[in-house]
């Protein structure tokens, strides 16, 4: 079946276990049905392409209502750690790469993965903290240049 | 092919009818000219389909038989569900 969507791109700008998920799941979903993909990591989302803290990723315990506990108790030390294991868990369960080799997966599909340059200002870092499979540091507006063509959807998470 | 019974989608209803030569038409209709690498994954999604494994792209970087990016330039636009097809199984439920 063709399809009108031909290439999506993702913001991630959150370093929450289940928000770097959705967007690795989506892009890899998309180049699987033959639909281009990029992913432009800012703000927080930068956790997630930085080799000392990708493999630390949290589930937030405190202010998720999906968690179903008081905020006094999700916000125990040890808490968002346990949370964590156990969703870790379940994915595995499921075969859900780690968020490493989850990396690897979507650059070799083809996805681009992009960091933004202010973001990468704003928290100090140096290309040498970042995944060696990243495309490279960009500006938003050289983002939205790769969103001129027909057929594409930005989408923020 | 003609009494080769497919789904609305194009995979195979019947796995015993697949042949090679089966595999080989739905091929050129993905424009796919079939080589041995390409046969390689497919015997190899077969025999996972035989032993009831589900299919993923990360249980293909594992499989030793290719990797990914050989994967996407094998089959383009799609690379499992295009290989499931030519491979007479169905196509894969994960969304992974």
């Amino acid at each position: 079946m063709a399809t009108k969507v031909k290439k999506m791109l993702f913001i991630l700008s959150k370093a929450t276990i289940d928000n770097v998920y959705a967007a690795f799941i989506m892009a890899n979903g998309a180049r699987m049905e033959g639909i281009d993909a990029e992913i432009f990591f800012t703000f927080f989302g930068l956790e997630a392409i930085q080799k000392k803290k990708l493999d630390h990723l949290h589930v937030a315990t405190v202010g998720n209502p999906a968690m179903h506990m008081p905020t006094l108790l999700g916000s125990l030390p040890g808490m968002e750690a346990v949370a964590t294991k156990m969703m870790k868990k379940e994915m595995e369960k499921l075969d859900m790469p780690p968020i490493g080799e989850f990396l690897e997966i979507l650059s070799d599909s083809g996805v681009s993965l992009w960091a933004c340059k202010l973001a990468v200002e704003m928290f100090h870092l140096e290309e040498k903290d970042l995944i060696d499979d990243l495309d490279g540091i960009l500006t938003i507006g050289d983002f939205y240049n790769r969103a001129n063509e027909d057929g594409t959807q930005m989408l923020f998470i | 092919m003609d009494n080769i019974k497919r789904n609305e989608q194009g995979y195979l209803e019947d796995f015993s009818q697949w042949t090679k030569e089966v595999g080989t038409e739905i091929a050129k209709e993905k424009e796919i000219e079939m080589t041995e690498e390409h046969w390689k994954v497919i015997s190899y999604l077969q025999e996972k389909h035989e032993n009831e494994e589900s299919l993923s792209i990360r249980g293909i970087k594992k499989s030793g038989v290719v990797n990914i990016k050989e994967f996407y330039n094998l089959f383009p636009g799609g690379p499992l569900k295009i290989s499931t097809m030519i491979a007479g199984i169905p196509k894969p439920k994960s969304c992974i």
